[in-house]
């Protein structure tokens, strides 16, 4: 799938080719996205809008303040759940996850709940 | 009409009190401007961008601009500085009779160039007439165009925009 | 545990003017900011200015944080003022005055400052309607941070709602980025917005429906299209639901203070509906009922980069004065310049509720 980029701009320069692209994996699949962009904006211009799914009533949920601080975007990275995506930088090699319900800390694994 | 005017288009009596003088703009080479404002709103970079004086100083800043036309010389300057893109100069005295040359701010994609056919669009957007580009200026050097369009005389005070139309095929 | 005389909490146009503030009255100054990159709302803003020439008028926003950071990195060169980005301060602990912050998600630090300035900015309000959860709805700031700052296309029509400045700045950028907009909802009579930021997008062709609101986004996991209704002067629903074709829903419906860790701090708060929402009681110096923290810019009540500029600057001069760092006469000419910038902005009507806003929460002086 194609990265959904604004190539023109009549006020503003993104310096995209300037910018590194690294590979990624979301649920598994590969997909591009630029270093250090938000984990967030780098899925979004894949096309992929839903990040988790809520614990109660299970409605999808994606992007919303990107400032980190309404929790919508919580993913689990690297294993690591309930990641604010939209102000975590992406890294060549990460594993991006949907986070299904709350998510289970590391030191959590193995406990009975 | 409130309704409209309420949404951000400027209506009939308002419409009357932004015309510059008949006789001088008639007559004004490079045109005159008029500067649709009418909110009080902290801003005067119309003011600071004026090499004349033609807008007069403002007491408070929250003031809305009053021209002295006998002192616009139509550079377009204000046109560009302008946050809200509420100035354009319009010069009565260009081209052939049934002509205007209008300098309006542009701020979109894909830019106009010398030359190309444009739509000209009132204040709604809707389609006023064809138009003909002869010069693109930006006078601050920031990414706000001001595009030297010629139209119809008689539509000076209802073309706001331009919508330009790439013909690839060109 | 780290030190530092000035802690600013919050990197946007209010926190950085009052990290330069206290720097060039020779502070030493750290700066914290949740964010992968510096500068809040202001490095989003691709239109010009309002205000008047000291607040930079007639530039756009993201030129303007341009110029803060030019300043900065003299500062930081001059090893007066230390940054850091993607730490979130995440606690304020009374007992001791530490605050405790975080890199990233996975990484937890603590500092002591002999004075703080809160600059936490804001964040975006929501309104109920069915499925307002669904992906494809984002925050006016969301939007502009995918197409202005990342150069992302957040999608390919975008219905806004919420006619205020932002909502009509944020349609014009979206246009800016060849995004089309199905059109403006709002539900008061009259947008609330300038009136030339609408006339600006009225002329490109975009409707905008006054008396309006959305009743719900359509669609299976992503927005597909909303339905909206016209509603009477006391907001009841009115007339048949239209449904619009679009891709993404904005909201650009308001923002409120953030203003947790003031809360956590004890700092005296008020809700000000002038003011957006809770906000610290603060005197003319921006200090807070706490005698070590201040409050600057949006998290003291939504209003404006300019104003929040300068009340950042005010209350990093104070910070510093309250560590006897600055001379009677410095102190003096620069408070009366900015208290004179910050009267000129909101003189006129547009400040009228900000004005009567701030008469709830403005104490003379504390004590
Ligand atoms: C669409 C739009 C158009 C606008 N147009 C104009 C205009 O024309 N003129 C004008 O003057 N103003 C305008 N504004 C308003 C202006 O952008 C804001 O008023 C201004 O940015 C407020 O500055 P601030 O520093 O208080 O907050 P912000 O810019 O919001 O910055 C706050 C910073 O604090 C950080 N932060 C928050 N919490 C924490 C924490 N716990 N730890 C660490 N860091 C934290 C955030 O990451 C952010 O960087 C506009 C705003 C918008 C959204």
């Amino acid at each position: 799938m194609s990265i959904k980029l604004i190539k023109d701009h009549p006020i503003l320069d993104f310096g995209h080719e300037e910018k590194k692209m690294v590979t990624f994996t979301f649920d598994n699949k590969e997909m591009k996205g630029f270093e250090d962009d938000p984990i967030a904006a780098a899925l979004h211009a894949n096309g992929i809008q839903v990040y988790r799914i809520t614990p109660k009533t299970e409605r999808p949920r994606g992007f919303f303040c990107a400032i980190g601080k309404c929790s919508s975007c919580f993913m689990i990275v690297d294993g690591v759940p309930n990641v604010r995506t939209c102000v975590t930088p992406l890294k060549a090699g990460m594993k991006v996850e949907t986070q299904k319900g709350r998510g289970v800390l590391k030191s959590e694994e193995g406990e009975e709940r | 009409m409130d309704k409209l005017f309420n949404s951000g288009v400027l209506t009939a009596e308002r419409i009357e009190t932004v015309i510059p003088p008949r006789d001088l703009w008639k007559t004004k080479k490079n045109g005159l401007v008029i500067i649709e404002c009418p909110q009080r709103i902290p801003c005067n970079p119309c003011y600071e961008s004026c090499p004349t004086g033609a807008i007069l100083p403002f007491e408070d800043i929250n003031d809305t601009p009053v021209v002295d036309y006998t002192k616009c010389i139509g550079c377009g300057r204000c046109v560009a500085k302008c946050p809200g893109l509420a100035c354009f100069v319009a010069d009565l005295t260009w081209g052939a009779e049934n002509e205007a040359l209008m300098k309006l701010p542009y701020e979109m994609l894909p830019k106009p160039e010398p030359g190309d056919e444009v739509v000209c669009l009132d204040r709604i957007g809707s389609e006023v007439s064809q138009g003909k580009v002869i010069n693109i200026t930006e006078p601050w050097e920031d990414s706000t165009m001001v595009v030297h369009v010629v139209v119809p005389k008689d539509r000076v005070m209802d073309i706001r925009n331009i919508k330009v139309v790439k013909n690839n095929a060109r | 545990m780290q030190t530092t005389e000035i802690l600013v909490i919050g990197g946007g146009p209010a926190g950085l003017s009052a990290a330069l503030e206290a720097a060039s009255l020779g502070a030493d100054v750290t700066v914290l900011d949740s964010d992968l990159k510096l500068g809040g709302q202001l490095i989003k803003q691709t239109h010009k200015f309002f205000g008047s020439k000291a607040e930079y008028a007639g530039t756009r926003g993201f030129e303007i944080a341009n110029f803060l950071f030019d300043e900065i990195e003299k500062y930081k060169t001059l090893g007066k003022l230390k940054v850091f980005t993607n730490t979130t301060a995440t606690g304020y602990y009374k007992e001791d005055g530490v605050v405790s912050y975080m890199v990233g998600e996975e990484k937890y630090g603590r500092i002591k400052p002999q004075k703080l300035v809160f600059a936490t900015g804001a964040q975006e309000r929501l309104i109920p309607f069915v499925n307002n959860d669904m992906p494809g709805v984002y925050g006016a700031g969301a939007i502009q941070t995918l197409m202005n700052v990342y150069g992302i296309v957040p999608g390919e029509k975008v219905l806004m709602i919420g006619a205020g400045n932002i909502g009509l700045i944020v349609s014009y950028q979206l246009m800016q980025a060849g995004i089309k907009i199905a059109g403006i909802v709002e539900a008061m009579p009259k947008i609330g917005g300038y009136w030339v930021h609408a006339a600006k997008i009225r002329r490109l062709g975009v409707p905008i429906y006054l008396q309006h609101t959305i009743k719900e986004a359509l669609g299976n996991n992503v927005v597909e299209g909303a339905v909206i209704q016209e509603v009477n002067n006391c907001f009841q629903p009115v007339g048949d639901p239209m449904e619009v074709e679009c891709d993404t829903i904005c909201l650009a419906v308001g923002l409120t203070p953030t203003c947790e860790l003031l809360w956590s701090a004890g700092c005296e708060m008020k809700f000000v509906p002038q003011l957006c929402g809770y906000v610290a009681r603060r005197d003319p110096m921006m200090r807070t009922s706490h005698p070590d923290i201040w409050v600057a810019g949006d998290a003291a009540g939504i209003e404006e980069a300019s104003a929040a500029m300068v009340e950042g600057r005010i209350a990093g001069l104070s910070a510093v004065a309250s560590l006897n760092h600055v001379s009677q006469e410095t102190f003096y000419d620069r408070s009366a310049e900015y208290h004179q910038r910050l009267e000129n902005l909101r003189a006129g009507e547009v400040g009228e509720k900000i004005r009567s806003g701030l008469s709830c929460v403005c104490c003379k002086q504390w004590g």
